[in-house]
């Protein structure tokens, strides 16, 4: 809480020389995508910034999912401090108090796939955590049970990534001839 | 129930996913015990772990083929006599890739993909993902769209909801409360195939509006199902309400503390159970529920009897709402004005080649939505039912992620259930009220 108040101060100032600083909370850059607030949080920074957030009224965790940008067409909208990788863990917050939801970004390379799990401060990303380690091969260090959740156990690869194709099965059409 | 020996777990094993016995797990596993992610202090769990008497645990598997656990979910249940120790839920039974099929599928499409996840409640699926996509594209909704989203979803809550009384009842041995709970359901059903064309998986929200506008003399119709089931409701309440086996049967039965139920991210009716007044309709409005007057209805002892009123409730409130739309319903269009996201009428194809390209180009390559990325969350009967959507431009979304409330619900049942009695558990499930369909998608 306390580290905000320069934080709104210098925002303003930037506001008078009419060169917007860019908006920061709790040291990550903060962008709105569609009106909605996201927080753009460094792989290291994601436990602690949670943490600092869950004791600024974001008291629970809604949603922890990931996106692979692997061929994603066009650059992304990143604020400047922030390159992006292939795989970007998305945690959506929510603040009862407030009425409003924040979304965090985390850059995830490729090479390595790893990031402190969130179980800590909100056991209830235990299942969601499961999901996106079973989807997209993302691993959290710290995680209690981290096995496939929705695969089969002995599943080869990760079925939401975009280098894992879709499966197809031949359409059998009456009188054609089968390939 | 299946007692699990080594002949039969060779051939229903899921390795690593299913719990093991105490002493081969050891360490943290053992800690579900004080339910499957809510653990005690270091101290208190290292007294757990030591504990010698494996030889008097059994581990139960309950489902995936129980009719009890409402579809297809396993429950590995460690129990001392008959006592609950440890839960674990075995899901996944019913994963057909939805969210990769979401990527695979066109703006048009979409919805009839999402509409099968919560196939209690389809039409809260095809809206969130209608709706996000329209925060997308930024398109701002014809009022009588808006309107007749709302009063399909609150009649979507109520079949809902008959639908947990009828389950419900049927878990605790109350039979007849099936039969009625499906009753209802039946003629709610009728009216949404009169407004939709089918009982289920409707595919009428679509991104832009509906698939089409109200049929005449729906009105009418709505009014006399809505006035019946209000006079049921009162004899449920003598029926069940207020019958003292009932209220044994599920008073003080698998509890749970408002701190549990939000570290363990649980939103809805269960997260209401504790006393704790959220709901998006009301605290964060979507569609036009800030324009409609109705109450939020909350617990106080998070048991298995608040969950099953505070359903009962919603579905007084859901009609007070349907009654309110039904007088306010708007004229108007039903669909956005916007060439580029709603294809042309029939008639118009014929006579204009602008109308034929732009139903060739939408059914083909689907709506072309900006690139970006967001979330929308809506009250659907379980709970929070977000999605995520990332668009990168093209007719397809690059990634769609639904947030599942039953999924997430889950988790609550080994807290629910620890230390309770074997018996209680279908109760605990069945007041979960989880849809496998979406736990697995």
């Amino acid at each position: 809480m306390a580290d905000e108040t320069p934080a709104v101060d210098t925002a303003d100032e930037a506001a008078i020389d009419a060169t917007p600083a860019p908006e920061e909370l709790h040291g990550a850059p903060v962008s709105y995508s569609r009106g909605q607030k996201v927080l753009h949080v460094a792989r290291e920074q994601l436990t602690d910034t949670v943490a600092k957030l869950r004791d600024d009224s974001y008291l629970q965790c809604l949603d922890v999912t990931a996106v692979d940008y692997l061929g994603y067409p066009s650059p992304r909208e990143l604020p400047e401090s922030i390159t992006p990788e292939r795989f970007e863990l998305v945690v959506t917050l929510i603040s009862h108090q407030r009425a409003e939801r924040i979304r965090l970004r985390v850059q995830v390379p490729e090479s390595d796939t790893t990031v402190d799990t969130l179980f800590t401060l909100h056991p209830g990303t235990e299942a969601m955590e499961r999901e996106v380690f079973d989807m997209f091969g993302i691993t959290f260090t710290g995680h209690p049970d981290l096995t496939r959740v929705l695969m089969p156990e002995d599943w080869e690869g990760h079925p939401l990534r975009k280098d894992y194709a879709v499966g197809r099965i031949p359409v059998q059409f009456k009188g054609a001839p089968s390939r | 129930m299946t007692v699990i020996d080594k002949g039969i777990s060779d051939f229903t094993s899921e390795g690593a996913q299913e719990m093991l016995p105490r002493q081969v797990a050891g360490g943290v596993e053992v800690l579900r015990e004080v339910g499957s992610v809510l653990r005690l202090s270091e101290a208190d769990a290292a007294v757990l772990a030591d504990r010698e008497d494996d030889a008097q645990t059994t581990i139960l598997n309950m489902g995936p083929q129980h009719p009890s656990t409402h579809g297809v979910l396993r429950l590995m249940i460690e129990l001392d006599g008959e006592t609950v120790i440890r839960v674990k839920p075995v899901v996944g039974y019913l994963h057909t890739g939805m969210e990769k099929t979401g990527e695979e599928l066109t703006y048009v499409q979409g919805a009839t993909n999402n509409t099968r996840m919560d196939y209690l409640a389809p039409i809260s699926n095809e809206m969130a993902y209608c709706l996000a996509a329209e925060k997308l594209l930024g398109v701002e909704l014809p009022e009588r769209a808006v309107w007749i989203r709302m009063l399909l979803a609150e009649v979507g809550r109520i079949i809902s909801h008959v639908t947990f009384l009828a389950t419900n009842g049927m878990d605790i041995a109350a039979i007849s409360m099936m039969l009625y709970g499906f009753r209802e359901r039946e003629e709610l059903l009728r009216f949404m195939e009169m407004v939709t064309g089918l009982r289920m998986n409707h595919n009428f929200i679509r991104v832009g509006g509906t698939a089409a506008d109200l049929p005449d003399g729906w009105e009418a119709r709505l009014t006399t199902i809505l006035d019946n089931t209000e006079r049921r409701l009162e004899e449920y309440d003598i029926l069940m309400t207020n019958q003292p086996i009932w209220q044994e049967r599920l008073q003080g039965v698998g509890t749970i503390t408002t701190e549990e139920a939000l570290a363990l991210g649980v939103t809805g009716p269960i997260l209401r159970s504790t006393g704790y007044a959220w709901d998006l309709r009301k605290d964060m409005p979507y569609l036009a529920y800030d324009q409609v007057d109705f109450d939020v209805i909350v617990g106080q002892y998070g048991d298995c009897f608040d969950r099953y009123a505070i359903r009962l409730n919603e579905i007084r409130e859901s009609i007070r709402i349907c009654r309110q739309v039904m007088k306010r319903m708007p004229h108007g269009d039903y669909r956005v004005q916007d060439k580029k996201v709603t294809p042309p009428p029939r008639a118009r194809i014929d006579e204009s080649m602008e109308a034929l390209i732009h139903h060739f180009k939408l059914f083909t390559e689907g709506i072309k939505v900006p690139e970006g990325e967001a979330y929308v969350g809506i009250e659907s009967p379980r709970g929070e039912l977000g999605c995520y959507m990332v668009s990168d431009g093209t007719g397809k979304p690059w990634r769609m992620r639904t947030r599942p409330p039953s999924y997430i619900h889950l988790q609550c049942l080994p807290h629910m259930m620890h230390r309770g009695v074997i018996a209680d558990a279908v109760a605990v499930i069945s007041s979960v009220d989880p849809i496998l369909g979406e736990v697995d998608r």
